[in-house]
Formats: structure tokens, C-alpha cells, sequence
């Protein structure tokens, strides 16, 4: 069905259009100016990040003073250059530290550099780190990011795939019993959502590591750990999940469900779905035909920024939790000042976002015939 | 303003909102009554303060009320002084030296013994030392014999270090052994209680010189908020936390949703390149991480709370508040009234302020009231990672240094649970408030 009126708009359109424009061209039109909007809002933010994380340019001051202070110490360790006239053994140390400048790239201004960052950046060439190493031993920025996916990949997308479909079908279903008593209790309990995942994870920890002693403190797998894909490991995790997972849920679960019931009962109080009612449809048809239809736009959307934010993993969380994922990674990072782990994290998620972004545009086309490719109508930023 | 009267009149028949006003409202008395009581430099002074400032004080104990749930009654600390009065100085001046005798008498209820005991001695001597020695008197009339020695001009005795002390009580720890009931089991001691004395003897050989001490016992229970690995009152920040979490989440919510209502305001009535511009810069602020640029805001340049404040209200200006507001305006912006105002002339910036804002704020009063405890938990959560203001305290230092030195493992539970909870009750409060006021000011399901 919706195939046929998405054709049916499409083809009214292009009839009633004065040029003579195909939706061909109009398509290639917007997403060529997409990309290229999506692209740039990528490069500046990527840029805005290296500015941030280099300090505008301080770290570069840092690591010169660095540089100079390893030649002058090297000179005076080393007897020969120790042994020599003044002039020269300050000449030797000039020219070690216009060597090292060189090879570190900081004899260029740090504007210069900054535009070299941008590009390996953009072009995924994420280079070595300054002070992290993966935990094979390697200084590759690209190994240390992907090491720490798995486990944000295991930890949010379960939960938060499992969470997102859970909440769904229970405002549904809650949106048909307004003013039940499960829907007071939803209402009423809404507030507890303003603290955020790591605060009831203190709670929980407190109360099932501390005093219970029944589950883990933290941690991904028991230390030390069953060998990998093992069913001990298997089950170790699933262990170490349950606490972040209920800390998630407290979080999220019950808002979640009571705006997913307000925004469903606002769309059940549309005339057309009295209409239906009064046509004697049963309710399971209303949900799926006048209900859930018009709302899909809107739970595509939600759905993309939950998958966006299965990457992004969490700093607080993750600390609290001691999970060894991409947001402790971060923190760690900016700890030990490593900018090109930094960035790398960084330039990833802005590309994930934008491609969600782009997915979405095409995806609101397929699932609301209102709304077409190119059309008029301010675009979602 | 007749609708807002209106508006109030029904938001106490929402007892969610009540309930959340109340609490704001002793929330705010708490702060007032902090930053009253406890001025600013005196607050910092004592929380930066070290061992100087918190002697009296035992390490990580729970506060006192919490014996009101044990049926084992900690230790409460306490000091007996000299100089002030709590403890009785008798001086009986002979021909050539001059016979101090301080006693210190106190009752012991407890059932546990105390951390620790110490004395700090002052002497007002010039050169000649005077001698002191110190006994112990149990309730059941025993005298223990301390310590006999001469002390310089400021001494400590901690009892617990006291290796003869400990020797002289079969190897018991002092501040056990002169507590222990002698009829139980040495393995498994219990308190004596009672009341106890201490009498301290001190000679001195000059003129005019006097003696006095400060009898300090730190117990298992301090204060009415318990202290921490540095000595300090947790009260001190739990009660100076509040105006900092306060005025930390007003600020940052008014300031985000205030200049988003008037930005978008701005792009949507000028259209055009500003209105592009504007959705731009939300695109790219989408594509920044914020939380990752505050932690490296805090970790590179400052943690004071101002700075932080600043960023985390221009990041969050660019939200997807713009994007929400913009739809409302372009609704606005085509409604007949605005055109009457455009019509008889009125100025671009009457029409913004005047015609377009107003009409979002209904909108707006909920979503800012909702948002202060995003922001009240975002500055405990920067504090949860070390990136607190350092001089500041606050209730998320409290949690960070809880988590830093193992209260959980140690099963220190009242230090994160204090801050822990009025986190929890500042966000309620204002999260309850919120939605009240949405459910009054967006009546999307009022007629079902």
C-alpha cells in the first residue's frame, strides 16, 4: 500500500509541476546537496573538536617545552657533547631539537597542522596514539577504537534494542487504558527519570554487590577470565550485565513509556481513529493501520538515535560500572591527553550520525507518503 | 494575568506539584540558611581545611541519629578541654613548684569502643619541662596508670601508640583494653559502661607557667552528617551543596532555554540565510560530542563551576529545543495577529519579543523546570569523574570522593547515600513540578 501512494503523490506532482523537473532529477538534486550539507556540518564539527582538544594550538606548546627540556638533560647526561665548548654544545642541542620538531611535525604552525589533522581525520586515517595502546600492545588509534567497541556494542545495543521495543509496546498497549491504574502508576513514577543511569547504578551496586553480595561490582567478565567463548564466559557476562542493565532501565523505561502513551493517545484522539472505531474495526487493526502508521516517522527517528547512541557508549556509566567501553575510553583519553584517540572517537560518531541523518531522510519518504524526497518543507536538521 | 493566577490556582490541585514546590521551597530555605550560616570563606576554608582544622574529628565514621537504628550504640566523638571549662583544673601553688590536676569525667553508653583517644598538652613553660602522668578510672573502680613523662611546650599523647600502654594492657589496644569489661572474653570484648575518669597530674617547676590539655575521643559516629577519609563534616558540603546544585541547574536551564526561545525566535522571523545559519550551527553542535567536550574542557583549561556553567550552556543552547521551537514559530509567524502588527508597523524586535515569545511560553515554563535536574545531575556527574570545581564543595565531590577511596566496598554507605538521596529529592522535586506544569500549560489530553 504504500508503495501505491507514494506513487500515486508522486506522479500528482510531477504532473502538477510547471518545470519540467523529473523526480529523477529532483532526487539526485537532494542528495547531492545532502552530502554536501551533511559533509560539511561533519568537517566543522570534526575541526571544532581538534581546535578543542589541541588546546588552540597549547598542546603544541607543551610538547616544544617537552622536546627542549629532553635535549637540554640529554646534553648534559651525554659526556661527550657535555665536553665541548658552549657555543657548540648549544648549537648540537638546537639542531636535536629542530630534528625532533621535524619529525614530529611541530616545526609547522599549529593552523597548518590543524587542516593535516582534519584530513587524516576525515579520511579515517586515525595514525598513532600519544600514550594509549591497545591491549595487545599496539599504538595504532584504530585497534585501541575498535578493542573497546564489542563491549559498548554487548552492553547498549542489547539493552537498548531489548528496552526500546519493550517500551513501545507497552505505551501502546497502556495508551488504549488511560487512567488505569498501571497508566497512574506510569505518571506518577515519570519523575524518577531525571536521575541519571549512573546514579541508580551506585544504588544498585550498593545494594546487590555490597550488601547482598550476590552480583559483581563492575567489570565485563570475573577476573580472572574464563577462557573466551566459553560458556563460563558466557555466563560471567550475563552476570555483569544485569546490574548496568537495570540501572539503564530505571533511568529510561518508565519516561520512555509515558511519552511513547501521550504521543499514541494523541494520535489515537484523531477523528479518523473514531471514525474506525465507529466502523466496528477491532482494536489490534486500529493500532496497526490508524495508529501506528502515522506515527512510524516519529518512532523511525527515535529508533535511529537509539542506534546512535549505542555507539556513543556513556563516560559516567561505563565508570561507574568499570565497563571496559568506548565512553570510559574517552575519559581516559582526554585523561592522559591523548588527542588522536580523541578525535578518532569523535570523527566516527559524527560520520554514524550523518549517515543516520541521511538514511532517515529516505526512510521518512518510505514510511510517510506526506512527506517526499526533495519536496518542500524545511528538512530535519 | 488573570490566566496565570488561574493556571497557579490549579496547579495546587496537583498534589505531584505541591509536593515538588514544598521540597524546592526547603531546598531553598537549606541554601539560604547555608550561605547565611556558613559564609563563603569560611566554607571553603573548612573544606580545603586538613588536619589543623578537623583534629577533633574521627576518619570515615557515619553520623550520630544513625545510633537511634543500632541495637549496638557507637562511640559519639567528644572533647573535654581545660582551657574552655569542660574539663575540671585544680592548681595548688607550693613553695617551688605548682600541682595542676586536670580531670576529665564522661559517660560512656556505648557498646563499641572509640577509634581513638588523644591528648594535646599546651604548656606555657620557658624552660623547665613540667612532668605529668596520667590515670585511668573505671567505673568499676579499677585505676590504670597511663603514661608519667615531661612534655615540651606542645605535646601530643595519641593512646593507641602508646607501646607500653598497650604492653601494660596484655597487649590489648588501648583504646579497647581501658574500655573492656574485664569479665568478658579478651577475644570477644565488651564495653564497660559508665562513667569514667580521667585525671591528669601535671608539676611544673616555674613560676608562672600552667598546664592544659584537650582530651579528644574520636568514636565510630561525628556530626549529624558523619565525616569522611580526610576528617572533614560532610555536613559542610551537603549543606553548601544545595545553593551550589541550585543555582548550577537554574542557571543552566534558564540560560539554554531562554536564549533557544530567543534564537529561534530570531531565525524564524528574519528567514533567509540567518534561519540557515542557525540550523547549521544545530547540525554541527549534533555532530560534537558534548559530553566528551566537557571533560576535556574540564581536564584542559579549568574546572572552576563558572566555566563549566558557560559551556554547558552555549552546547546545549543548539539542542534540539532550536528545532522544536523553530516548528512552533513557523505557525506563529503566519497567524492573522502577527500580520495586524506587521501592519501598522510595528518594529522587527516589538514583533520577537512581544508577539512570538510570549506565545511560547507555555511551552517553555515546563521544559525549563524539567530540564534543572538534567543539569543539577550533569554537575554531580563531571564531579563523579574528577572534574568538580576544585575548591567548590559539592554534593557530586561528596559521591567522587565516596567512589575514590571504596566507600562501597568498606560499607561506608551513608557517604554516597546523603548526597546520593538529596540528588535524588532536588530532581524529583523539580521533575514532579515540571510535569504538573506541562500537564496545566499543554492540556494536549485534557478532554479525554
Amino acid at each position: 500500500m504504500s508503495e501505491e501512494t507514494q506513487a500515486v503523490s508522486k506522479t500528482k506532482t510531477t504532473s502538477r509541476a510547471k518545470k519540467p523537473e523529473t523526480t529523477f532529477s529532483r532526487v539526485t538534486r537532494y542528495v547531492a546537496v545532502r552530502l554536501v550539507t551533511l559533509f560539511l556540518t561533519v568537517v566543522v564539527g570534526v575541526f571544532l573538536t581538534i581546535i578543542i582538544a589541541n588546546m588552540g594550538g597549547y598542546v603544541d606548546t607543551i610538547r616544544r617545552g617537552e622536546i627542549q627540556e629532553t635535549y637540554q638533560q640529554a646534553a648534559i647526561l651525554n659526556p661527550a657533547i657535555k665536553a665541548l665548548p658552549p657555543e657548540e654544545r648549544q648549537a648540537w642541542i638546537d639542531q636535536q631539537i629542530q630534528l625532533a620538531y621535524k619529525r614530529y611535525d611541530l616545526d609547522k604552525p599549529f593552523l597548518v597542522r590543524t587542516f593535516k589533522f582534519l584530513k587524516d581525520a576525515l579520511t579515517l586515517n586515525l595514525g598513532r596514539s600519544q600514550n594509549m595502546s591497545s591491549d595487545t600492545g599496539s599504538r595504532q588509534v584504530r585497534l585501541i577504537i575498535l578493542e573497546r567497541i564489542p563491549p559498548t556494542l554487548i552492553l547498549f545495543g542489547t539493552v537498548g534494542l531489548i528496552l526500546f521495543f519493550v517500551e513501545l509496546f507497552l505505551a501502546l498497549a497502556l495508551s488504549r487504558r488511560y487512567g488505569s491504574l498501571m497508566d497512574k502508576i506510569i505518571v506518577t513514577l515519570a519523575p524518577l527519570s531525571s536521575a541519571p543511569g549512573w546514579f541508580y547504578g551506585i544504588f544498585l551496586i550498593l545494594i546487590f554487590a555490597a550488601l547482598l553480595k550476590i552480583l559483581p561490582f563492575g567489570g565485563m567478565v570475573d577476573s580472572p577470565p574464563p577462557p573466551r567463548w566459553s560458556f563460563e564466559y558466557f555466563v560471567s557476562l550475563l552476570k555483569h550485565m544485569i546490574l548496568p542493565t537495570m540501572a539503564i532501565a530505571a533511568n529510561q523505561v518508565i519516561i520512555s513509556i509515558y511519552s511513547w502513551r501521550t504521543f499514541f493517545m494523541i494520535y489515537s484522539s484523531e477523528d479518523y481513529v473514531e471514525m474506525a472505531k465507529a466502523k466496528g474495526l477491532t482494536s489490534r487493526n486500529i493500532e496497526r493501520r490508524y495508529v501506528l502508521r502515522p506515527t512510524l516517522p516519529t518512532i523511525v527517528t527515535s529508533f535511529a538515535f537509539v542506534l546512535i547512541g549505542i555507539w556513543t557508549g556513556a563516560p559516567i556509566f561505563e565508570t561507574v560500572f568499570n565497563w571496559p567501553g568506548l565512553g570510559r575510553q574517552i575519559y581516559h583519553a582526554v585523561g592522559l591527553f591523548d588527542i588522536p584517540v580523541i578525535v578518532g572517537e569523535t570523527v566516527i560518531f559524527a560520520y554514524l550520525l550523518a549517515i543516520t541523518l541521511f538514511i532517515l531522510d529516505f526512510v521518512y519518504a518510505l514510511v510517510d507518503p506526506r512527506v517526499k524526497v526533495g519536496g518542500q518543507g524545511g528538512s530535519q536538521a | 494575568m488573570k490566566t496565570w493566577r488561574k493556571n497557579l490556582q490549579e496547579l495546587f490541585r496537583y498534589p505531584s506539584a505541591v509536593f515538588g514546590l514544598s521540597i524546592i521551597f526547603i531546598l531553598l530555605v537549606i541554601a539560604i540558611y547555608s550561605m547565611i550560616a556558613i559564609p563563603y570563606d569560611e566554607a571553603i576554608r573548612l573544606w580545603r581545611g586538613g588536619e589543623e582544622v578537623w583534629y577533633k574529628n574521627p576518619k570515615n565514621v557515619p553520623p550520630e541519629w544513625t545510633n537511634f537504628f543500632r541495637s549496638k550504640k557507637l562511640p559519639v566523638s567528644f572533647t573535654l578541654n581545660s582551657a574552655d571549662g569542660t574539663a575540671e583544673k585544680i592548681v595548688e601553688e607550693g613553695s617551688s613548684q605548682t600541682q595542676i590536676t586536670l580531670t576529665y569525667t564522661f559517660d560512656y553508653q556505648y557498646d563499641s569502643f572509640p577509634q581513638e583517644m588523644i591528648f594535646y598538652f599546651r604548656s606555657t613553660h620557658k624552660e623547665k619541662q613540667p612532668f605529668i602522668s596520667i590515670s585511668w578510672f573505671t567505673p568499676d573502680g579499677r585505676e590504670i596508670r597511663i603514661a608519667d613523662y615531661a612534655i615540651s611546650n606542645t605535646n601530643t599523647f595519641r593512646f593507641s601508640q602508646d607501646e607500653k600502654l598497650k604492653r601494660r594492657l596484655a597487649g590489648q589496644f588501648p583504646q579497647v583494653g581501658l574500655f573492656r569489661d574485664p569479665n568478658s572474653d579478651p577475644e570477644n570484648p565488651v564495653a564497660l559502661r559508665g562513667t569514667y575518669k580521667i585525671v591528669v597530674t601535671a608539676i611544673s617547676f616555674e613560676k608562672d607557667a600552667t598546664v592544659d590539655a584537650e582530651f579528644v575521643l574520636h568514636g565510630e559516629v561525628a556530626g549529624w552528617a558523619g565525616t569522611d577519609h580526610l576528617r572533614r563534616d560532610l555536613g559542610i558540603a551537603i549543606l553548601w551543596g544545595t545553593p551550589i546544585a541550585l543555582m548550577f541547574g537554574l542557571v543552566a536551564a534558564m540560560g539554554t532555554s531562554v536564549l533557544t526561545m530567543l534564537i529561534s525566535a530570531v531565525g524564524t522571523w528574519y528567514g533567509g540565510w540567518i534561519d540557515e545559519v542557525i540550523q547549521r550551527i544545530t547540525a554541527v553542535n549534533l555532530v560534537i560530542p558534548f559530553l566528551p567536550i566537557l571533560i576535556m574542557i574540564g581536564t584542559f583549561y579549568s574546572r572552576s563551576i563558572w566555566i563549566i556553567l558557560g559551556v554547558t550552556i552555549a552546547l546545549s543552547i543548539f539542542g534540539s529545543g532550536i528545532v522544536t521551537f523553530r516548528s512552533v514559530f513557523l505557525q506563529i509567524k503566519e497567524s492573522p495577529y502577527i500580520e495586524a502588527a506587521r501592519s501598522y508597523g510595528a518594529s522587527n524586535w516589538r514583533i520577537i519579543t512581544r508577539y512570538l515569545m510570549p506565545r511560547i511560553i507555555p511551552m517553555l515554563i515546563p521544559g525549563l523546570v524539567t530540564a534543572i535536574p538534567g543539569y543539577v545531575f550533569l554537575e554531580a556527574s563531571l564531579a563523579v569523574l574528577g572534574l568538580g570545581d576544585p575548591v567548590l564543595p559539592t554534593w557530586g565531590k561528596i559521591i567522587n570522593d565516596a567512589q575514590g577511596n571504596g566507600a562501597l566496598y568498606q560499607g561506608l554507605y551513608y557517604w554516597v547515600l546523603e548526597p546520593a538521596v538529596l540528588l535524588m529529592i532536588t530532581g524529583l522535586a523539580f521533575a514532579m513540578l515540571g510535569f504538573s506544569l506541562d500537564r496545566i500549560f499543554n492540556p494536549r489530553l485534557r478532554g479525554q
